[in-house]
């Protein structure tokens, strides 16, 4: 494995890439409990972009769970594969809560939490850079972050169940923009109140 | 002021967790059939009967109330919202759950926008279950016959938006569940005659179709479903507006765009 890019992205920071079709994008939660939002765009038709509702209703339909593991296909808004989650050693990621924003957590957690940084933050600096903005700003997957959904509706963001050093690897089924927030949310235990580095790599293989 | 910066991981868990809480406390309290019987809905502004397979694009002024009833026990109707003031501000599922802390929307819940505002409120639900994780069905269930995913885009095509415009939608009429190994299981279309009422929070755009939820096993539409608008406003001790500590919060951000 030859790394085209190889960096540790520091709490609370965006990034962006564009993978080519069979790229292999690995992240690694270096110190545990961390969650890594993202967004993903067809690189030559950013209007098709990832569909949280897709991949679960054709992931439901094949017998999968509600959460997303080694061999979930992420789906696009036309239903296409996107990438595939093809390493993971985690076992349970969420698609169906969204990403933090300001606006929300002052419903969530109060008004004084208006000026705490966000997610959606992250992702509305680094779409600006590719002409993009808030109606681009659609379903997420937050990678090693713990939701569960109960038989009985309730759905809670629980502690992180991501070790220290947790990897996943993503393949790209099609030039794909991919968007990330390092999760800077500290009012609720998605990153164990402590957000904290990842490391990303690119490769051919 | 509390200075939140500061705060230390055991502090931040314990107001989390306080948080949760009361969220449980609410959920776990039923609520009298005198507080959620549905309130009559006089003078229609508005009735029309939508065929199966069909769709409609309303617009809705901010305290109109729109019925939504499932004449012919359909599994599943497909809805979307944009706030008409500003497009860019719409329906957001995550939020909507993990505002509430919950999948099940009924009676009392609110759908929320991306803004941290109401966009409507579920004023009355005779419905057996409302659907917003997997959502409506598109042609990867339906094949080449109506769907609910291109219902809504010609719906919002209407009002000049385009597939950038959508996110994740609701599935109305349609109850489904997680089971104890991570699944969801799809337990049935509600019964004919099922009716569920939104009033709208802001001026908003409507998108609805009358085509199934994704995962119910009859994949086309089985009879019409009907809809009836009329004007009412809150009155002052309003259930969805103080049925959670979340959503006093969501009407005060609101009430703020219409002070
Ligand atoms: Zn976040």
């Amino acid at each position: 494995m030859t790394a085209i890019l190889d960096i540790t992205l520091p709490a609370r920071a965006p990034f962006s890439a564009t993978l080519k079709a069979g790229q292999i994008m690995r992240i690694i939660d270096l110190e545990g409990q961390q969650a890594v939002d993202a967004l993903f765009y067809n690189a030559q038709d950013r209007s098709e972009r990832y569909s949280a509702q897709d991949t679960l209703a054709a992931q439901a339909s094949s017998g999968g769970p509600y959460y997303l593991q080694t061999g979930s296909v992420l789906r696009s808004n036309e239903g296409r594969a996107m990438l595939t989650l093809v390493a993971d050693s985690c076992g349970f990621h969420d698609t169906s809560a969204g990403a933090c924003s300001c606006e929300a957590n002052t419903v969530r957690f109060g008004h004084e939490t208006r000026f705490m940084h966000a997610c959606r933050e992250n992702f509305l600096t680094e779409l600006a850079k590719y002409g993009m903005g808030k109606r681009d700003l659609v379903s997420n997957v937050n990678f090693f972050m713990n939701v569960p959904i109960r038989p009985n509706g309730e759905l809670t963001v629980d502690d992180g169940v991501s070790e220290p050093g947790g990897e996943i690897a993503l393949r790209a089924e099609m030039d794909v923009l991919v968007l990330i927030s390092n999760c800077p949310q500290v009012n609720n235990p998605c990153n164990g109140f402590r957000p904290t580095p990842i490391r990303i790599i690119i490769s051919d293989t | 002021m509390l200075d939140l910066n500061t705060l230390t991981p055991a502090q931040y868990r314990a107001r989390y967790l306080a948080l949760q809480e009361a969220a449980r406390r609410r959920a776990a309290t039923a609520l009298p059939p005198s507080v959620t019987a549905p309130q009559p809905l006089e003078k229609p502004l508005k009735t029309e009967t939508v065929p199966p397979g069909a769709y409609v694009a309303l617009r809705l002024k901010r305290f109109d109330v729109l019925r939504i009833t499932n004449d012919s026990g359909t599994p599943g109707a497909a809805l979307f919202l944009w706030n008409a003031d500003d497009v860019s501000e719409r329906y957001n599922a995550g939020d909507t759950v993990k505002l509430q802390w919950t999948t099940t929307l009924t009676t009392g819940r609110v759908l929320f926008s991306d803004m941290g505002r109401v966009l409507a409120s579920i004023t009355a639900d005779t419905s057996a279950g409302h659907d917003s994780i997997i959502g409506p069905n598109g042609p990867a269930q339906a094949g080449t016959g109506a769907n609910g995913r291109d219902n809504l885009r010609l719906a919002g095509a209407k009002f000049g938006l385009t597939r950038r415009d959508l996110a994740p939608a609701v599935s109305l009429f349609s109850h489904i569940a997680t089971d104890e190994t991570g699944r969801f299981q799809y337990h049935a279309a509600a019964a004919s005659g099922a009716m569920v009422e939104l009033r709208a929070e802001q001026n908003v755009l409507v998108a609805l179709s009358n085509t199934p939820h994704a995962l119910s096993p009859v994949t086309a539409a089985t009879g019409p479903i009907s809809i009836a608008i009329a004007h009412r406003p809150p009155a002052e001790d309003d259930l969805c507006r103080h049925f959670t500590e979340e959503a006093v919060r969501g009407f005060i951000n609101t009430d703020e765009a219409f002070s």
